[in-house]
């Protein structure tokens, strides 16, 4: 029989700590629908989304609905586009953008990813050209979200892709100025990135992955931030024991939910996400967790060490509450979606240099960040270099998600809305990288790649 | 059977667990557990009911119980015990 305080202890998580699942996301390979006939290979794409995931969001808000768990989003993340536009005759991508979008909007999903090109070591044709699409793509639809592989561990950093992701960046902000540039908040440039990730805007369904999956994604910031107000004062080892516990339990409610809707879909399950994603809600932010440690504001001296016992924590204790755990599985920095981040950045506490100390030691990069307008494209890919090397060195995913607001200046701020939040737009260095950007040609793997 | 929890806070009044009994014996939802305290003038009640025999959907119950309750001020949950068993037994 259940303990009267375990149970009011669920609800008031729910209630009052923000509690939720934060995605609930179906993969689907798209390998099937390659055609040589671009509209027929697009008609293929929306059929095959529609049919696989009709039943996604009702099944999600019943499973919502039973067990009292909000589950925040519903999301499709599909194959690489340009590893099936690749077949067809025509070099414009933008049409397999619309396609997702229109089936995405026809299930009801919040977002859909897979805009995506992998091109860590070489470009195909095809991958250029869905480069090539990006800034119009996002301009053109609502939900779709799209993301670029630069960089691994095994094959280096594409120096060629980074200078070329720089410009897209740039080109995205432009052709989204009318909204401050929010086509790059859903456009992701990975380093090492994953198969089975469940967040966007990084979500596809990689090529090792099975026809369907369902990957869901956790959050619950507030939770472990209340569970450290407990322990006040207290060493680190008590502070690490406290955080596994709740991610325990946090992740046994994704799994929950995870193994309903896989059996109620009729899709297996892939994966759990053990990430702490942060929204911008008072009391559901990852900055104010590391505040709770001690100290005055997030990103003073200590931030890192702060951050990286937390991520290790995080999977400590979510690795035991679940029978297969994937995805990124760290805790987020996303600048723009975590009150507390917002907070510390407009105070100028919180810099690009101390985030990005940060990301060495979490998941997953530097997310959500608005930098002025005016910010060159060389700069935009000596920042995306930066980020990818401390992915291949450190052997884990890094992401850059940056958005060169146009107009906007530092000390001003950009509105997004909703999960996206608000972003101070921070300074970054005003050295230029152009002559390294401009060299090209790839950066060498690590030693530690030869593994074998 | 399918187990599910009822939690009911609010304000002490006369005829709560009465009337949420009797809207769980209408759509034929057997208790199986009650355990209640008041703490500090709050009322808080825990049940633990079977719905597999009820008449109607669980989303609709889940409805009319919480309807049910935010009429006399008292802020009622009803869930899947699975979530409960799943967060706090390894």
């Amino acid at each position: 029989m259940h303990n009267q305080i375990d149970i009011f202890n669920t609800l008031d998580m729910i209630d009052r700590q923000h509690l939720d699942v934060r995605t609930v996301t179906m993969g689907i390979s798209l390998l099937d629908c390659c055609h040589s006939d671009p509209k027929a290979a697009c008609q293929r794409i929306y059929d095959k989304i529609t049919t696989s995931a009709h039943r996604l969001v009702e099944v999600a808000e019943d499973i919502s609905r039973e067990f009292g768990i909000p589950i925040v989003n519903k999301r499709i993340a599909v194959t690489p586009i340009a590893l099936v536009a690749g077949a067809s005759d025509t070099a414009d991508y933008v049409p397999f953008a619309r396609a997702l979008d229109r089936a995405a909007k026809a299930t009801g999903v919040d977002f859909v990813g897979g805009f995506s090109a992998l091109v860590h070591k070489g470009m195909t044709q095809a991958d250029g050209r869905l480069v090539a699409a990006i800034p119009e793509a996002l301009a053109v639809t609502d939900v779709v979200c799209a993301s670029v592989n630069i960089g691994s561990t095994k094959a280096g950093i594409n120096m060629d892709a980074v200078r070329l992701m720089g410009q897209t960046i740039q080109a995205t902000a432009q052709r989204t100025a009318d909204r401050d540039g929010f086509g790059c908040a859903k456009l992701v440039v990975f380093c090492n990135a994953v198969e089975d990730n469940p967040f966007m805007a990084g979500a596809f369904h990689g090529v090792g992955e099975a026809e369907r999956v369902i990957n869901v994604g956790v959050s619950g910031p507030g939770v472990v931030h209340h569970a450290l107000k407990a322990v006040k004062g207290q060493p680190f080892d008590v502070v690490a024991e406290t955080i596994k516990k709740t991610a325990f339990q946090v992740t046994r409610m994704g799994q929950l939910v995870a193994r309903e809707a896989s059996q109620r879909l009729g899709v297996p399950f892939g994966i759990v996400d053990l990430s702490l994603a942060p929204t911008p809600a008072v009391g559901d932010s990852v900055a104010r967790i590391l505040e709770e440690m001690g100290l005055e504001v997030c990103g003073t001296h200590g931030t890192t060490a702060a951050l990286a016992l937390l991520n290790d924590a995080v999977k400590k204790g979510g690795v035991m509450a679940s029978s297969s755990v994937g995805g990124l599985s760290g805790a987020f920095i996303p600048v723009s979606e975590d009150e507390g981040m917002i907070a510390a950045a407009r105070s100028g506490q919180l810099t690009l240099d101390k985030l990005e100390a940060m990301t060495c030691v979490c998941s997953v990069g530097l997310d959500m960040i608005a930098v002025p307008g005016d910010t060159s494209a060389a700069t935009l890919s000596a920042i995306i270099a930066d980020e990818a090397a401390i992915g291949m060195v450190n052997n884990k995913t890094t992401a850059v998600r940056i958005i060169p607001a146009p107009g906007k200046v530092v000390g001003d701020e950009v509105e997004f809305g909703g999960l996206l939040g608000c972003a101070p737009v921070m300074p970054c260095h005003q050295g230029s990288a152009q002559d390294f950007v401009d060299r090209g040609g790839r950066i060498p793997a690590p030693l530690h790649s030869l593994r074998n | 059977m399918m187990k599910a929890v009822v939690t009911v806070v609010g304000r002490d009044q006369v005829g709560i667990i009465a009337a949420v009994c009797t809207q769980l014996s209408q759509r034929n939802v057997n208790v199986l557990d009650i355990s209640q305290t008041i703490l500090q003038e709050y009322f808080t009640m825990m049940m633990v009911v079977d719905v597999a025999q009820a008449t109607v959907p669980f989303a609709q119950l889940k409805e009319e119980l919480e309807e049910g309750g935010s009429a006399r001020g008292l802020d009622i949950h009803v869930q899947r015990e699975d979530i409960f068993h799943a967060m706090h037994r390894i």
